[in-house]
């Protein structure tokens, strides 16, 4: 989405209302400063002295100057030399300011560091103060100004280029340049630049608005351009002296510098705007969830959770997750399974209320602990979710607020939720510190998130949620961040968690091995709905969906033959923009036929009582499942591609390995 | 002859009070022709040993030798017998640059105008990547596909050793699988030697011939697969292995069946900045002094590697059979 579209990006800027008013208002300052000197400087100079210090009037729309030289001419006039001196300061800090910040990609960071330092010393100092600084040391007039401010707007421009260089540089692929013998001045204009050119671009037209209102102050004050020269300052300066006489005179110019400033600001704030974060993201209404497929849930005393055709859906429309139904007992483990993209952290967040704008969830049930949660959040709703419901998101850090302490922030949701006091929910928080088995709990409550490891920041986190009584913890990607012996550690103590309290766990997770180390029932997730579903123990020889058995191969193990190339998913997960007819995994298939094209398979029971959305659970069952001869089920999936006429490099991930 | 040697090499961080020795006097060779893989959890300093050698760090003490000789800065002309393929595809290309213009930029200089895209087209083949990629962005490429175009750079400077620093982590299983096909698919096609780094033990088994066990900045044990794996010396490998997934594995087993006894399996992994004394591993270790009192020698002193067998980082490893190479 980065690069292609790139010259839409900045189309897109024209077309939001604000762009498109800052891009017309632009446009015509800069029209004018071309073309008015041409028609009109005759008019601007010619003196009346019969007409000295007038006010407005049909001959002079905005008064006469002390020689009696028609004010509105002489300020269309004047648009060039402000709008040039404008220009020709920012390019003068821009091009100064991206030579300082670029320093240390192009002389090393010793010179760097020192070029920073030095930078740092200049930012402190005030613009303005700087410019009348060097104004002193250039002189007063024209080509001083324009040094002058010129070189004030450097500093805080190389400090942008100089952030904004080290972030990229710190990425893989300027360090892969590097390795690949890329010089300096080509890393710099090659990779550095067309990445940090956007912010630099806005930056720039923001200042030019900035330099022109400096300007204008400069030459108002005398500082600037000096007789006979004009520009809008001294056109300001000039109208003051008889302000109590006409106003106009002192107005019109002040006019022209609000309205070209404002130009190169706005349009400046809506490229922003347009490239910066969140943007471009298509508008459009979501469409009306439709009744989908899926197995009736019988709802009983253990039914601690009942969802039905659980749709979440994104403007677009887009619907990663297209109906999905299961029902977990009190004190059960289930875990989900799926590639990213199936749709399986969206349903952990859709079942506890956390899908965001614009996101649409819709469910025809939704049921925890008998209660109604399709119907709105209301505070009961919140009520019971805060103290029933904990909820366990991959990446501790960013779970966590880095600036309150931990003990704090576990007190915060029994004071929130259970209107515990300040001292007794600090006692609570780090007993429950305890119960996660976080060593030392009492002093560890006392420190900030960062002072945590990453297992011990996810027992916090756990332990959060285990502040008020949940009776369902939902673990999203709970150990993909933590080192294979801490991730042992943290699933013994959901285990644990789980065993002693009667807690149902549901666990989210892309990584089979672990899911089936600690719940009872797994549900295989793909492309947004339920493929499969059953239990840890029938996992290995029991797998019925033909992706549930080609993810079960896929993943090497201790005792895989090492000489044999591993068994491979070929092709990639379909788009949920575009989704096809038919059973959505048809493509990567080999037991895939017609009838797998065009029509979706339902979650039913097969023959052998299992759970399972395919048409053909009967031939992979009797397959020898030999899953790891790769080569005839790469063939297989090959001609499958071939005939259901779908371009074979659009969808395949591995090609050339794999073409007939 | 290709054959990668650290000798003594430690990497520090950072000045006196708040320095961080990354990696401390380690000792690692990879075979001419072999693959050799590197386990460790993050911080043990895996990455910053693979980065070191490719020049991206440098090197405080000791030294790098491709086939016995130190490694010099590389010039855009020349072969860059040495490469490095990052673990995440997502910030290891640039996204303003094409499929093409990537993997041409680090195609040796002496190649010109028909040739090289000649070679790009080449390499984009030794990778199973389609020709018709050449133009596109890596924002409209797979996680996999993106991690294919940069094997096919670092295989565009002709390396006799290629670096491979968790390439599959940050891939889906499904994907995961299809490059690590590739991967040993190039290594034999192409006798490339390859240190292959990974937290995942599996994985590391799957392609190497040789593993290496690293902990803070230190590697404990060495040795070859088959071996290292059938008869680890060192508790952290053995604790490894215990976390590794097993074939058919079923629930995690009940508390005593765990290798690590509670006093030391909820430790916190060490703090580099202050590394523990004696063995490193101590406040860890299932056999060591918190569990078994009389073992205080592992408080106080190092353990030394060439006694013991695979070079194992251990005062009660098995004793070497023979005199130990250095690892």
């Amino acid at each position: 989405m980065a690069a292609a579209p790139r010259g839409s990006a900045w189309r897109a800027v024209l077309r939001t209302p604000l762009g498109a008013t800052a891009g017309a208002l632009l446009l015509a300052v800069l029209v004018l400063a071309v073309a008015a000197p041409l028609l009109w400087s005759g008019r601007a100079g010619a003196l009346d002295t019969a007409h000295i210090l007038q006010g407005p009037s049909a001959a002079h729309w905005v008064g006469t100057d002390n020689l009696g030289r028609d004010i509105f001419y002489r300020v269309l006039v004047a648009t060039r030399l402000s709008v040039e001196l404008a220009l020709g300061a920012t390019a003068i800090g821009v091009v100064t300011g991206l030579l300082l910040g670029t320093a240390p990609v192009l002389f090393g960071a010793r010179v760097g560091r020192l070029v920073g330092a030095a930078v740092n010393i200049a930012v402190a100092f005030p613009g303005l103060l700087l410019a009348l600084f060097f104004a002193v040391i250039f002189g007063v007039g024209r080509t001083g100004a324009l040094l002058a401010i010129g070189l004030a707007v450097a500093p805080g421009f190389a400090r942008l280029t100089q952030t904004l260089t080290a972030r990229v540089s710190g990425l893989d692929f300027v360090a892969a340049a590097r390795i690949a013998g890329v010089g300096r001045p080509r890393l710099l204009v090659r990779h550095v630049l067309p990445n940090i050119g956007e912010p630099l671009v806005v930056n720039a037209t923001i200042a030019a608005g900035n330099s022109l209102l400096a300007f204008a102050g400069l030459s108002f004050l005398g500082l600037g351009v000096q007789a006979p020269d004009y520009d809008w300052g001294r056109l300001l300066g000039e109208g003051l002296n008889s302000i109590y006489i006409h106003p106009t005179a002192a107005l019109a110019p002040g006019v022209a510098v609000i309205v070209a400033g404002l130009a190169f600001n706005l349009l400046g704030e809506s490229i922003a705007k347009a490239i910066g974060p969140g943007a471009g993201r298509p508008a459009g209404r979501p469409p009306r969830a439709a009744a989908a497929p899926g197995t009736a849930t019988v709802a009983d005393d253990a039914t601690l959770l009942a969802v039905e055709s659980l749709r979440v859906s994104f403007p677009g429309p887009v619907t990663p997750v297209r109906g999905v139904s299961f029902t977990m007992r009190h004190g059960e483990g289930v875990g989900i399974v799926g590639e990213s993209g199936s749709g399986k952290s969206l349903t952990a967040l859709a079942l506890a209320q956390l899908v965001q704008e614009p996101g649409v969830v819709h469910a025809e049930r939704l049921e925890f602990l008998g209660t109604d949660l399709t119907a709105g959040t209301g505070r009961a709703q919140r009520r019971l979710l805060g103290t029933s419901l904990a909820v366990v998101f991959q990446d501790p850090m960013t779970s966590f607020n880095p600036t309150m302490r931990v003990g704090r922030q576990l007190a915060e949701v029994a004071r929130e939720h259970q209107g515990m006091g300040r001292r007794q929910s600090l006692a609570r928080a780090v007993d429950r510190l305890r119960a996660v088995r976080v060593p030392a709990a009492r002093r560890r409550a006392g420190q900030f998130p960062h002072e945590f490891s990453g297992g011990m920041r996810q027992r916090a986190m756990i332990g959060m949620g285990l502040m008020g009584t949940p009776a369902l913890i939902i673990a999203d990607e709970p150990t993909t961040a933590l080192d294979v012996t801490v991730q042992r550690q943290v699933l013994r103590l959901l285990a644990d968690i789980r065993a002693a309290d009667q807690v149902a766990l549901l666990l989210i997770s892309h990584d089979i091995t672990v899911v089936r180390q600690v719940c009872d029932r797994v549900l295989v997730m793909y492309a947004g709905r339920i493929v499969e579903e059953l239990s840890t123990d029938d996992l290995q020889a029991g797998a019925r969906h033909p992706y549930t058995r080609a993810l079960l191969a896929a993943v090497p193990d201790m005792a895989t033959d090492r000489d044999r190339p591993l068994a491979v998913i070929p092709g990639r997960p379909p788009d949920p923009a575009r989704p096809a007819p038919g059973c959505a995994f048809a493509p990567r298939c080999r037991f895939a036929d017609e009838q797998c094209t065009h029509a979706e398979p339902p979650l039913a029971l097969d023959s052998a009582g299992r759970l399972v959305a395919c048409w053909h659970t009967d031939r992979v069952a009797a397959d020898p499942a030999d899953e790891r001869a790769g080569s005839d089920q790469r063939a297989a999936s090959d001609e499958r591609r071939a005939a259901a006429g779908r371009p074979a490099a659009d969808e395949q991930e591995v090609s050339v390995g794999e073409l007939p | 002859m290709s054959e990668l040697r650290f000798e003594d090499v430690t990497v520090r961080f950072g000045h006196r009070r708040h320095a961080l020795t990354a990696v401390d006097r380690v000792d690692l060779t990879v075979p001419d022709g072999s693959v050799v893989g590197l386990v460790g959890e993050s911080g043990s300093g895996k990455s910053t040993l693979a980065r070191t050698a490719v020049g991206l760090n440098r090197v405080s003490g000791g030294r790098v030798l491709l086939d016995g000789r130190p490694l010099r800065p590389v010039r855009g002309g020349e072969r860059r017998p040495l490469q490095l393929v990052f673990q995440d595809p997502y910030s290891s290309l640039d996204p303003r640059m094409t499929v093409g213009s990537t993997v041409a930029e680090a195609v040796p200089r002496g190649v010109r105008g028909v040739s090289r895209r000649g070679e790009v087209a080449r390499l984009l083949e030794l990778v199973d990547l389609p020709a018709d990629l050449v133009d596109r962005y890596p924002a409209e490429l797979s996680g996999g596909q993106r991690q294919r175009v940069a094997l096919a750079r670092a295989l565009a400077g002709r390396p006799e050793v290629l670096i491979a620093d968790e390439i599959t982590s940050a891939l889906d299983v499904s994907i995961q699988g299809t490059v690590l096909n590739l991967v040993s698919d190039l290594h034999r096609r192409l006798n490339l030697s390859m240190l292959f780094i990974s937290h995942n033990l599996a994985v590391v088994r799957y392609v190497s011939d040789y593993i290496a066990v690293m902990y803070l900045g230190r590697i404990v044990e060495f040795g070859a697969t088959d071996e290292l794996l059938a008869d680890p010396q060192h508790p952290y490998t053995r604790e490894l292995l215990a976390a590794a997934p097993q074939p058919g594995a079923a629930a995690l087993g009940p508390e005593e069946e765990d290798a690590a006894p509670r006093a030391v399996s909820d430790a916190e992994p060490a703090d580099p900045h202050r590394p523990p004394t004696g063995c490193r591993f101590h406040p860890r270790c299932p056999v060591g002094p918190l569990v078994l009192a009389d073992r205080e020698v592992c408080r106080t002193d190092e353990p030394a590697a060439a006694l013991h067998r695979h070079g194992a980082a251990c005062h009660f490893a098995a004793p070497a059979a023979r005199p130990q190479p250095v690892a």
